[in-house]
């Protein structure tokens, strides 16, 4: 089994991660980037192990902003998978999707929100929607795994479709209380 | 104050790099790489940043990766490709073939007042790209370097490359290309025969 998985007592038994990249295919994304996070990994797996999408690791978010504009420019979909503590990272690099209308569908997942563990975690969790909505991305939110399906397919539309700059948080609740260390909780 | 860095004239480097251009796409970093481009010829498949400092090299990695069978070059400057350091760390992990890096070196910040840039400070590109894993790298001070890097373009699957080009740090009179983000985008898709939305 997936370690990760091992390591973190799951909000629920629906597996998310796999609906989300359903949809994802289902829209034609072909290309997807990330800067690592734990609640990503299951779908950074699958898109690492898809010859049809094109997967990156970056070295800081806003180059996946770069890219995702650059894919589009060359008729690519793009996503770009990120943690909450990254969306300061990306502020500037996002006058270029709203200078441009370029398409743009980021998912990030929270820190600092539900049963955090790490203070230096939350300033940045705090202020993620915010640091979105002053650049003018809209802000949709994935609370419920059952929900999945539903969120990022009207968040993909809302980007692909309508030219719009879109970010789904995804609740810290569903990824887990994380545990940091075997023995104790 | 530290030596020149080179002598080439960037208008010329430039116009001698797009030359017989043919399929190649063209992303411009923002500033002076963008008037050079602009000046040496109008073209859909140009696309103009006029912001997004860092992410001229990324944007041509998503573009190349979207249009394997294109080559595709970025035109930047030395102060912008260092705002985007870490992009030729990423770049190299996915080894695009056609997309290759122009970085206008004259070692300063030119559009805020001529500033030495970490470049102008002894910091050496093509060897940090190259200890990114950029395989093909060069050191262009004249003509004929920048004559052999534009015929290396064509080969799709020679890159990535990145050359640092040594320009002189003279002004220049701005060029000023098209401002409107949207259009330069619907502009290149349409070029590419792509759907506007």
């Amino acid at each position: 089994m997936d370690q990760i998985a091992v390591h973190q007592d799951s909000a629920t038994s629906t597996d998310w991660p796999v609906a989300i990249y359903r949809t994802l295919k289902d829209f034609g994304v072909a290309q997807l980037s990330y800067v690592p996070d734990a609640g990503h990994s299951k779908l950074i797996k699958l898109s690492h192990a898809d010859g049809a999408i094109k997967t990156t690791v970056l070295t800081t978010e806003e180059e996946g902003v770069a890219l995702s504009a650059g894919a589009w420019l060359g008729g690519d979909r793009a996503v770009l998978l990120m943690q909450s503590s990254g969306v300061g990272n990306c502020v500037n690099m996002l006058s270029l999707m709203a200078s441009c209308r370029f398409p743009l569908l980021t998912l990030v997942t929270m820190r600092g929100e539900w049963a955090e563990f790490n203070p230096w975690q939350i300033p940045m969790g705090r202020a993620t929607p915010h640091a979105f909505e002053i650049m003018g991305v809209t802000v949709l939110r994935l609370d419920n795994p059952d929900d999945a399906e539903e969120v990022i397919s009207a968040a993909a539309s809302l980007a692909y479709d309508g030219d719009q700059q879109v970010a789904v948080l995804i609740s810290q609740r569903m990824i887990g209380r994380k545990k940091w260390t075997k023995e104790t909780h | 104050m530290s030596a020149p860095i080179g002598t080439l004239d960037r208008r010329a480097a430039v116009k001698a790099l797009l030359a017989d251009r043919g399929d190649l796409l063209v992303i411009s970093g923002l500033g002076s790489s963008s008037y050079d481009v602009f000046d040496a010829g109008e073209h859909p498949g140009n696309f103009y940043l006029w912001g997004a400092m860092g992410g001229a090299a990324m944007m041509g990695l998503g573009l190349a990766l979207a249009q394997p069978k294109r080559p595709v070059l970025v035109i930047t400057g030395d102060g912008e490709q260092l705002m985007g350091i870490g992009s030729l760390l990423t770049i190299a992990t996915k080894q695009p073939g056609n997309l290759s890096i122009a970085v206008l070196d004259n070692g300063h910040f030119g559009e805020t007042g001529m500033q030495l840039s970490h470049s102008g400070l002894g910091a050496k590109l093509e060897v940090i790209a190259s200890g990114a894993g950029i395989g093909s790298v060069s050191d262009i001070a004249d003509m004929a370097g920048i004559e052999r890097f534009r015929a290396s373009l064509r080969d799709t699957g020679g890159g990535p490359r990145l050359a640092r080009i040594r320009i002189a740090a003279g002004e220049v009179e701005r060029a000023l290309p098209p401002r409107d983000g949207t259009y330069l985008k619907n502009r290149f898709r349409a070029h590419l025969g792509l759907a506007v939305s």
